[in-house]
Parts: structure tokens; sequence; C-alpha cells
């Protein structure tokens, strides 16, 4: 099989890892030697089709696993091709794609092999390969495998900028039943060994000892949730993000809508994705990290634990709280002004500032960018009073029209990629 | 009278600045000032020289000067005129100017550097370099064509990322060059001066069709972000029309197709190490006789009980204790924190360390000291980034009482020292003051004694510094005192 066989297998086997981050890490350039630097803000060097940013080259090192997860296309049970790459393939692939500005990095994954020790080593191989053989300055983002070798996870942590243990699914009783090798009390506890090691790295890096600081990790650990391939509800998987959030100090948690793979298995068949409902989830993670909303609050904006899929979480929160509103733009505080639909943070940090020195009036919304449409109905400005607050045709109008509307009812796909502003 | 003011350079800030003071030294108000780029064709006030950089300094905000800088690169003619205007405001008394995100002025002026910034970010992400193999050794070379005037100020950028290279980027308006050493600019260049191909490119084509998952189509999404006119200089995009094409035949093949057969020779375990189920069984058998092996095998009954409360589903791992078996005095505490919850350990978080310095002073040895916590997992309510402890009720105690109990079985103290409300209910089973118990003992299990104190975390919540000193010196004193019931 040649390198472009490989690479075809190997890409489409990690294509379900939703995550593409590349920002947030230290600092680093080439000027002192190497190849590569990272300079704080993602990018994304292309996008596909899908709405997907490509930032990071995404692969699997092998995709033979003797793990049989049914939501997974490379479960040992499925009939896809089995490939795998050298350690000195995934250099050389990382270097020359990011030589011509490709790519940000490496995502390196695989399923597991052998043991988890073994996998992990083969992982960590490619990472140390990429920094001491070449200098690569880039970024680096590694799989981590819950049950590898402490030590295994350590030198990892050294090499990378990212590493991600992905929950997959919020329960573990759907674990249990779709993810039979897989054990959520080791994930978790994996998870809080990441976050005591990037916390210590922290810590020492602030600290006196400044030059010696191990490094570990800079830019933090994520994880992905799979939506649509067991019965949780949205209540379920936000429960399981916050906790996610405030234990482990997650930078990120994706959710990964359940997509249909060439190979499905029996026990999960292949559906339209319900990529409405993953674009709900994440405005609603939003709220929960940067508009002091708490979990119980974006739900009730639902019905029965599940977010409303017509409107965002943030419009359907306030039309079922309406005694809150209206907001006055020229005087309420911040914390207000960051619950009205349609208003996002910085937004609200510019109608701060500017309210110091001028009156806000409707038409100055619609200088800074914000759907005037959107906002009207809950704000009071000098020259605006809502009159629709109480009419029960509000929710209707709300509700956009839009491609993405008319998909939110039939299960379809539309709407913004995920990466962007989502407010 | 207007006068005209001729910049060097289409983004040349420096020149902007020094013109701009010595125009509002001369009091040129902006409509009467014209701007114009060396080159450019003269316009209305073309025969009047601007004034000279006067010696006067005008204090601006931060915030002009930093957005200035970026929005003098926009290719829009009027931005000099645009950024006079906005200074000359700044100048004559509305010095607040740049807070009033709201002013059309500053709309317009942040939407220029918006527009430049975004098209630097696209430059970093979209420019291609094509390897060419020359006599003097291997290059890089590039075709770029950004909106604005952006190539010197982005050059840096391709510098630290790629120093070690020798490259060029060539756009319709400049070349820049990079030979390892130094930069240099150069006038504008044609496509044609740039490779056809690559030899990576194929391979980078397949990754870019392969990523691709055909699913979740959202062609809309893709161009809002990689907007066309940026296709034509990246070879991935050939793949598009293909990708799109075929991707709804790709998702109706997987629908129709279904859940397949497992595969009758599936992936399996070549080396994987055996369950540790033989391991288990050793533990339990040594679990009569050896304390340390019994403490194991009742962790692990307690992490397979099917009726554990919902919380602690929710913590990272049961948190049991730490000390020698056979010590006298054994302390229980509430229950793990979240340091506790992370390390798997008990007394590590901040009440911990606490008790530890208390214990020291007390001169109470740790040889003598078993700890361990009356509530097994930690009960939290997360908020943020921070999970905020939640007492245990008097259910959450009694689930884990019997736990507790074995664990003062195996290790066998003399006397029980109870930190704390939850444990002193726990060790007497039933709700008792601490207060009023404190220093005091009373029946615990198995006709053992129990001495109550408070539990440390209840010193770190005193605000002054000098009730904490006090009652820090009462809470050595009563573990001086339970060791004293020992000896």
């Amino acid at each position: 099989m040649d390198l472009k066989q490989k690479l075809e297998i190997l890409a489409d086997a990690a294509k379900y890892d939703a995550s593409c981050a590349s920002s947030g890490t230290a600092k680093r350039d080439s000027t002192r030697g190497g190849l590569g630097s990272t300079e704080g803000m993602g990018i994304c060097h292309a996008y596909a089709p899908d709405g997907r940013c490509i930032s990071l080259l995404k692969i699997l090192l092998t995709n033979a696993c003797v793990f049989d997860c049914a939501y997974c296309v490379n479960r040992a049970s499925s009939n896809v091709r089995r490939a795998r790459f050298t350690v000195e393939e995934v250099v050389k692939l990382t270097l020359d794609f990011y030589r011509r500005n490709a790519i940000e990095g490496l995502f390196l994954s695989s399923g597991i092999i052998r043991s988890p020790d073994w996998t992990m080593e083969q992982l960590v191989r490619v990472a140390r390969t990429l920094r001491e053989d070449h200098g690569f300055q880039g970024y680096i983002h590694l799989k981590t495998i819950p049950d590898a070798d402490p030590l295994l996870v350590e030198q990892a942590g050294r090499y990378a900028d990212r590493l991600s243990i992905n929950i997959e699914l919020p329960q573990a009783d759907s674990l249990k039943a779709l993810a039979p090798e897989k054990d959520l009390p080791a994930i978790r506890q994996a998870m809080g060994g990441l976050r005591a090691r990037i916390e210590g790295a922290q810590d020492e890096a602030r600290g006196a000892r400044r030059a010696k600081a191990p490094r570990f990790a800079p830019a933090g650990q994520s994880t992905q949730m799979i939506v649509g391939a067991d019965a949780s509800d949205d209540a379920t998987i936000l429960g399981t993000a916050t906790d996610l959030y405030a234990g482990y100090r997650l930078k990120r948690v994706y959710y990964s809508a359940y997509s249909p793979v060439p190979d499905a298995s029996r026990v999960l068949p292949p559906i339209a994705p319900p990529l409405v409902r993953e674009h709900r989830l994440y405005q609603a993670d939003w709220m929960l990290r940067f508009y002091g909303f708490s979990k119980d609050e974006v739900i009730a904006g639902g019905e029965g634990g599940m977010l409303d899929l017509a409107l965002d979480p943030k419009t359907a929160w306030a039309l079922k709280h309406r005694t809150d509103f209206p907001v006055d733009l020229n005087r309420a505080p911040r914390e207000r002004l960051l619950r009205v639909p349609g208003l996002g943070a910085k937004t609200v940090e510019k109608l701060v500032a500017a309210r110091r020195h001028t009156r806000i009036r409707l038409e100055d919304l619609a200088r800074l960018r914000v759907s005037v449409a959107k906002v009207a109905p809950f704000v009071v400005t000098d020259d605006h009073r809502p009159r629709l607050l109480d009419s029960a045709g509000l929710r209707e109008r709300l509700i956009p029209g839009t491609a993405f509307a008319a998909a939110a009812g039939g299960g379809g796909q539309a709407g913004r990629p995920v990466q962007m502003s989502l407010f | 009278m207007g006068v005209a003011a001729v910049l060097p350079g289409p983004a040349d800030f420096a020149a902007w600045r020094n013109a701009a003071r010595g125009l509002l030294a001369a009091g040129v108000r902006p409509e009467d000032a014209e701007w114009r780029v060396a080159g450019d064709a003269p316009g209305l006030f073309a025969e009047d020289a601007p004034p000279p950089a006067a010696g006067a300094a005008f204090h601006v905000p931060r915030a002009f000067v930093e957005l200035a800088e970026i929005a003098i690169r926009h290719s829009d003619p009027e931005r000099f005129a645009l950024l006079y205007r906005v200074l000359w405001r700044l100048t004559h008394g509305e010095h607040a100017l740049m807070q009033v995100a709201t002013d059309p002025d500053v709309v317009r002026l942040s939407a220029m550097a918006k527009a430049v910034k975004r098209d630097a970010h696209k430059m970093h992400a979209f420019l291609r370099f094509r390897q060419v193999e020359t006599e003097a050794g291997t290059r890089h070379v590039a075709w770029f064509e950004p909106e604005h005037h952006i190539e010197e100020a982005e050059a840096g950028f391709f510098v630290r990322r790629f120093a070690g290279l020798r490259w060029s980027i060539v756009t319709p308006r400049r070349s820049v060059h990079w030979d390892g050493q130094a930069l240099s600019f150069g006038p504008g260049g044609r496509r044609a001066e740039v490779p056809p191909d690559d030899a990576v490119e194929p391979l980078w084509r397949a990754y870019y069709a392969a990523i691709f998952n055909p699913a979740r189509l959202k062609p809309g999404a893709m161009r809002a972000e990689m907007p066309r006119k940026y296709w034509r200089n990246m070879p991935e995009t050939a793949e598009i029309p293909r990708m799109l094409a075929e991707a709804p035949k790709r998702v109706a093949e997987m629908v129709a197709r279904g859940g397949s057969a497992p595969n009758p020779n599936p992936q399996r375990p070549r080396h994987l190490a055996a369950a540790s189920r033989v391991a288990a069984d050793m533990d339990l058998l040594d679990a009569s006789t050896d304390p340390k092996a019994a403490l194991a095998a009742l962790a692990r009954e307690l992490a397979g009980r099917n009726d554990l409360p919902d919380f602690a589903r929710r913590a990272t791992q049961a948190v049991f204790g730490e000390g020698p078996i056979g010590a006298p005095l054994f302390f229980v505490g509430e229950q793990p924190g979240d340091e506790e919850d992370i390390q798997g350990r008990p007394f590590v978080g901040p009440a911990g360390r606490l008790w530890n310095r208390a214990l020291g002073d007390a001169g109470v040895p740790r040889d003598e000291a078993y700890v361990t916590n009356a509530v097994k997992h930690f009960k939290f309510a997360p908020t943020g980034k921070r999970r905020l402890h939640q007492s245990p009720d008097a259910g959450d105690i009694a689930y884990y009482r019997p736990f507790l109990l074995r664990e003062i079985g195996i290790v066998g103290p003399r006397l029980l020292v109870a930190l704390g409300a939850t444990a002193l209910r726990a060790l007497t089973g039933k709700a008792m003051p601490v207060m009023k118990t404190r220093g005091t003992i009373v029946d615990g299990p198995e006709g053992l004694p129990v001495f109550a104190t408070v539990h440390p975390s209840f010193l770190l919540r005193i605000p002054d510094q000098d009730g904490q000193q006090r009652e820090y010196a009462k809470f050595v004193d009563d573990l001086r005192a339970a060791r004293a019931q020992v000896h």
C-alpha cells in the first residue's frame, strides 16, 4: 500500500473527531532554529465542504483497534480496510505539509493495538521525533490513552501542546452498552491526572524556577462527546460537560453529531447526523462558559431536558423569562446585557464603554452589526420601547426564516460552522 | 485654503503621522486636507505643499494609534482622510471618541482595521508555498493576492515561522524575500513566476478529500470562511467540485447499506495484558489476614456498588484513608474535596495541609495517625471552572457508614477523632453539636471512644487573622489532648 492510500485511510478514520483547535499554546518561533511557530491565535488553513476547519494534519497512526465501540468506524469488528503509518511517515508528512504552509501542526490519534502502553509509546515517539530531531515548533495535539503508563503520559505532555481523552458518551451506562472496553472511572481519573500535571507545570512556570519548569501540555486538555448515538438528553450531555469543565478544567468539550460511517454497526445503523442539535449544544456550551448562565437555566429554555431546536438557546431562555425583560441598554448592568438575545460579549463591552459618553439608540445597534430584529423585542433605548414582549406570537416571529430554521424542523443540514461566533 | 499631503508609500504610518502632526499644528481642518500616495494622480489641491512637521506633540489615546497603524493598510483611498478626521475630533473636544463604538467614524475605522486583520489572517492561512530546487538550493515560493497593503506588515509572521527556509512571497504589488538571514522587498510580480505544482500537492489534495465528511455537507459555511477569491491559489480546492458532487451518493449508499455484519475476523488483542482478575482474587484471599489487602478490597467493593448515590457517579474516584495499620489515632474528616478527588488521597487540599501543620505543632507523630473521611466521594456543584463543595446530608453519611466502620475495624485504632459535625454524626450515628461536644469523649462504634473537635476547614473560613490564630491554637490543643488519651 503506498503512502497516499495510507493517508486516505487514516485521515478518513480520524475525521469523526471534531477537535481542530490550534490556539492558546505557548508562543514559539523558529528564529533560533527548527521549523514553525505558534503565536496564540489558531489558524484554519482550509475549510472542507462540510464547513469544518482544517488546521492540523488529523490522522490516526493506525486504524487497527482491539476495542469494539459500536459508534466507531475503526471498531474491532468493522470491515474497513486497515492501515498503519510508520513513525517516520507521519513525521515526514507533517513536515512536508507544514513547509507548504498547509497546516499548523499535527493531531495524532490511534486505534488501540497490542496494549495501551505500546500504542501510547508510538504516539509519543512521533511527537518526540518532530520536536527533538527536527526542532518542530508547530502545534501538536496527542490523543491520550486512559490506561497508559503515567511515565508515557508525562512524556506526551512534554512534547504536545494539547492532550485529549475522549469521553465519547455522556454517561456510564451508554459506554457500557456501546463501548464495552471503555471505562468511565478510568477516563475521569486520567483527566484528573492531566489536570494535576497541567496545573503543576503552570504553577512552576509562574514561580521562581521559571527556567526549569517542566513543560506539560500548555494548551490544556479537551474531550469529545458524541451526540445522538445513545439516548442521553441535552440536560445529561450539558451536565456531564459542566462537570468536566469544573473538575478537569477542560479547554473545550467538543460535541460531535453521530454521523453515518462507511461500515456501520448493526447496533447503531446510519442516521442523518443531528447537526442542528449539535449546533444548539455548542451555543448552550458558550452560554455556560461566557454568558453566566447555569446548566439548569439553559435547559429550562427547552422542553423535557432537550434544547429548543428552532431557536438559539439564549432566545429560547429569554422567551420563557419575559419578566426579566425589557433590559434598558443605557442603564442595565453588564450581566443583564449579556442575557439579551442577539448581544454578543464583544458588543456588550462596546455598549458599556460607549454609554458612558453617549446615549444608545436603536440605530447604534445596527451600526454595530447587531440583528435589530432579534434584539429589539427585549430592550429599551431612548427611541424604542418593545411592544411585543407579552405577545403570544413573539416566538414565531423570532424563529429565523433561514435555511437553518427550516432544517431545524427537518433534521437536515445547514447552519454556520461551530467555530463561528454563535450569537 | 486646501493643502495636499503626499505620502511615500501606501501603508506608511510613520509618514502619515508626521504629516498629520504638521497639519494639526497648522490648524488645517480635515475638509481642507487632501491625502495622496506618491505616484497617484494629482488632486484638487495639487499645488499646495504640506506644512512641515512641527515640534508640538499631540496626546491621543493609545487605542487610536493601535487602530490607525492597522487601518492605514486598508486599500480604501479615503483611509488617510478618515484617520485625520478622527485625529482632528480627538484633539478638538472629543477625547473619549474611541470609546464611542457607535460613532459612524469609529465604526468605519474599526471596520477597516477588522478587514485588514482578516486579510492578514487569511494570508497566514491560505498562502501555499511550492518547493523548487534551484542551483542555490531549495526555495519555497508562493503567489498570493491580498486585498490590502499587508505584505510588509505580515512578512514577520513568515520569518518567525519559516526562519530556516529560504522563501519568496510574490503578490501583484510587492514581493518579499527571505534568504535565511534578512528580508528584502521588491516590486510586485506575476503568478507565472511561481512554479505551477509541487511534488507534495497530490498528497495534500488526497488528505483534503479524505478528511471531509460527506454526511455533513455545509458548502455555505465553507465559502463564508474560505471565499472563492482565494481558491485559485489553493491546490486542494480543485477537489471541491468532485467532493460536492459525490457526497449525496456516498451518504445514500451508507444509509441504504444500514448496519453491516461484524467482520468474521475481527481485530484481536495480541499482547494485551490479561485482565487483572487473578490479581483481584489474590487480594481477596489475603484480605482476611493482610490489612492492606483488606483495605484495597474494601475500596474495590465500594467502586463496584451499583447503588452509589448520584453525586458519587460524578466524582473522579473514591478516596479512602491513609496511615499506618494499627495507628492509635484514627482521624475522620467530612469528605474529599477538589484536590483529594483529583489525587485520590485524603487531606491533601488546603484544609488537609492545615491539619497536617497542626498535627506537627501538637507533637503528634505521623505514624500514630490514620486519616480518612466519613464520606468517600466528593460531593460538589459545578460553577464554571470550579467545583463548589456541598455538605453531605444524613442519607449520604448513612450510606458510607458501613465502609467507615469496616475501615476502622481493619486499622484497629484506640481513639477515634471526629473532625467536624459530619464525622461526629458518622461515628456516633446521631446528630450532635460539635461546639458543645468539642474536647470531650463520647461513645463510638464497638465501644470505641470518640474525641470531638472542629474540622480544619472551619479555621480557614474565619475572616480575621486574630480569630484564626486563636482558633488554630485551640485546635492544636485539641489534638494534643486527643493524643494524651492514648498515651
